[in-house]
């Protein structure tokens, strides 16, 4: 069981490690660099061998890489092009504005999910099955961006109720984001919620179809205390890992978003960052969404690893 | 040769018979019908616009609809309904076309994994893990902001990124079939290895590698607008309904037509497509309900 631990986490390391290669090599072969960027018009002689000096730039390749990568390990993601900010300086008010977006729409999600989920599984193919089912479908296959534009019109333009678009300053405390942040965290749960019920669904329909429930409703057993007892820790088990994987996939819709709400988190930066060619900001972006992807999938394998006594003692399936 | 023509015929015969299956539930038919719609539409449409799609006239700027203008007129005075009926041309072009590298790739690089096993397999999948564990729209944008943005970028980027999780599928598939004695007696009957992946293992692990190539589809269509809605999809004057929508969203509050037109043209066209795919898996008898979106 240790030792199981201990390899996954050792794994996440490992891919967290080959990202970060991959990122390195990308930039390094597109065309350009972050001082031709920088200097634009300028970008020769004298002043092109100074920004080199600054930056760092005139030693070989794999150098950089290991002092950027001793950064990283210390936490300094080192300098960014545009205003020659620290990094640091840059992300943390972002990193904090996107984890509270975040946070409450999984908070919110999760638990409409699983009661949304378990609703359509016990009313299967019925009136309430066939009506939520069918608008799950549809708030999961709409684009982000659709569903936060209807959004804005029918809630911010047609109806007046919240603000549509997002005018705070990065640095604006979590109050001040506070009504301005509802809308965002409607659209992203709304697609999250849709994406978790439907697997909560199929697991429970799973269960339900399984020999032992069938036994306990055979042996007479009261059908709620059978849900709860029998069906439900079994069916959510192996959804965990499901979830998991859906909230790391919607990073990407995160910062769509964030674009059309005009929200000052991480989504944006990465936006701004690229049409800049801000090339450190985007290689320290790829390293911590993809930090946060694989702690994700860490937590829910070992969510599960600790829930099922059976997986204990084998290796997990992949 | 009568053989070959027999089994051609079969092979059309169960074609037939996966869209008999499709079609018989309302959903797959649903889905069906409008993708078919749109196919037709995008094929077609250059025939019959009634305007031209980038002619700019600034005296007919924001024009509710009319008779005139159906769907009435944007911020540069253009036809919303010309724009919108042109609109799905490039999206169905690029995807579709992207799905079909996605597979390609995808399906060699999975089934060879699954077949080769061992060292090489371990390393090709944790860079497969590596890959996808970076949020896709920053590995787009950081592609299509470095390269370009024409289709020529954009297919084979799109292609690479949506195949990483058919590796994945069909790796599965592969390792379900490999123990199987048919592909043991093969390998006793001296055949080799390309013989047992084309006639012994393709026929078996197709099915389910299909099923995730449609998926993908619907995903990329996803993936490609809104790059578009970004900025980072294709080049202003071609009619494309993420640029539509990124560009009417400013103005909605006094020209709501210019941004729903081509919602609702997007929004059919995934759901068609999402309809679908989900009716050829059930017609192929594969369940993915219970899979993330990977």
């Amino acid at each position: 069981m240790f030792f199981l631990v201990i390899k996954r986490i050792l794994l996440g390391l490992i891919t967290l490690f080959i990202v970060s290669l991959i990122t390195f090599v990308g930039v390094e072969v597109l065309p350009g660099d972050a001082c031709t960027t920088y200097l634009e018009r300028q970008a020769f002689g004298a002043a092109l061998e100074a920004c080199y000096e600054r930056l760092g730039l005139n030693l070989p390749a794999y150098e950089r890489y290991i002092s950027w990568a001793i950064g990283v390990l210390q936490g300094d993601f080192g300098y960014s092009l545009s205003g020659e900010m620290k990094i640091n300086d840059v992300l943390g008010p972002k990193v904090k504005n996107s984890m509270v977006l975040a946070s409450a729409s999984i908070l919110i999600g999760i638990p409409v999910a699983l009661l949304l989920g378990i609703i359509t599984a016990l009313w299967r193919d019925k009136l309430p099955d066939i009506i939520i089912s069918t608008v799950t479908i549809f708030s999961m296959t709409i684009p982000e961006f659709i569903s936060a534009t209807l959004l804005i019109l029918i809630v911010a333009i047609w109806l007046e109720w919240l603000p549509g678009i997002v005018i705070v300053p990065s640095e604006a405390s979590i109050s001040e984001l506070l009504p301005n942040i509802i809308l965002p965290v409607i659209a992203i749960s709304m697609i999250m919620t849709a994406h978790m019920a439907r697997m909560v669904r199929s697991s429970v329909i799973q269960v339900m179809a399984s020999d032992y429930v069938q036994m306990a409703i055979l042996k007479g057993v009261p059908y709620w205390k059978m849900v709860f007892k029998h069906v439900l820790p079994n069916a959510l088990l192996p959804a965990i890992n499901v979830v998991a994987l859906t909230i790391a996939w919607l990073l990407g819709g995160v910062v769509v978003t964030e674009v059309v709400f005009n929200y000052p988190g991480l989504g944006r930066l990465v936006i701004e960052s690229i049409s800049n060619r801000d090339l450190p900001v985007v290689q320290a972006l790829a390293i911590i969404l993809a930090s946060i992807y694989v702690s994700i999938n860490l937590i829910a394998d070992l969510m599960t690893l600790m829930l099922n006594p059976r997986l204990k003692s084998l290796q997990i399936k992949k | 040769m009568k053989n070959k023509k027999e089994k051609q015929k079969n092979t059309f015969q169960k074609i037939l018979e996966v869209i008999k299956t499709m079609a018989s539930k309302p959903s797959g038919l649903i889905g069906l019908t409008i993708l078919i719609f749109h196919v037709i539409l995008a094929i077609t449409s250059p025939l019959y616009v009634p305007y031209d799609y980038k002619a700019i006239d600034p005296s007919l700027m924001l024009n509710p609809p009319s008779s005139e203008f159906w769907f009435g007129t944007d911020s540069l005075g253009r036809d919303v309904f010309t724009r919108t009926i042109l609109g799905g041309r490039t999206a169905l072009t690029v995807t579709f076309f992207g799905s079909l590298i996605a597979l390609l790739w995808g399906g060699s690089l999975g089934i060879f994994c699954g077949l080769v096993g061992g060292k090489i397999d371990d390393v090709v999948m944790r860079i497969i893990d590596a890959f996808l564990s970076i949020p896709w729209i920053l590995a787009m944008l950081l592609i299509v902001s470095l390269l370009g943005t024409t289709t020529l970028v954009l297919i084979p980027a799109l292609g690479f990124f949506y195949g990483k999780g058919i590796v994945r599928v069909a790796r599965a598939a592969t390792h379900d079939v490999i123990a199987k004695d048919f592909i043991v007696s093969a390998r006793a009957r001296g055949h080799s290895n390309i013989s047992i992946i084309w006639n012994e293992i393709l026929p078996n692990v197709r099915d389910a590698i299909m099923v995730e190539g449609a998926m993908r589809w619907s995903w990329m269509l996803l993936g490609f607008s809104s790059l578009s809605f970004l900025g980072f999809g294709v080049s202003p004057p071609t009619p494309d309904w993420g640029l539509m929508i990124s560009n009417a969203r400013g103005l909605m509050s006094f020209a709501y037509w210019a941004v729903l037109a081509p919602i609702v043209g997007l929004s059919s066209l995934i759901i068609g497509i999402n309809l679908t795919a989900d009716a050829f898996a059930k017609a192929l008898g594969i369940d993915r309900s219970t899979k993330a979106p990977v």
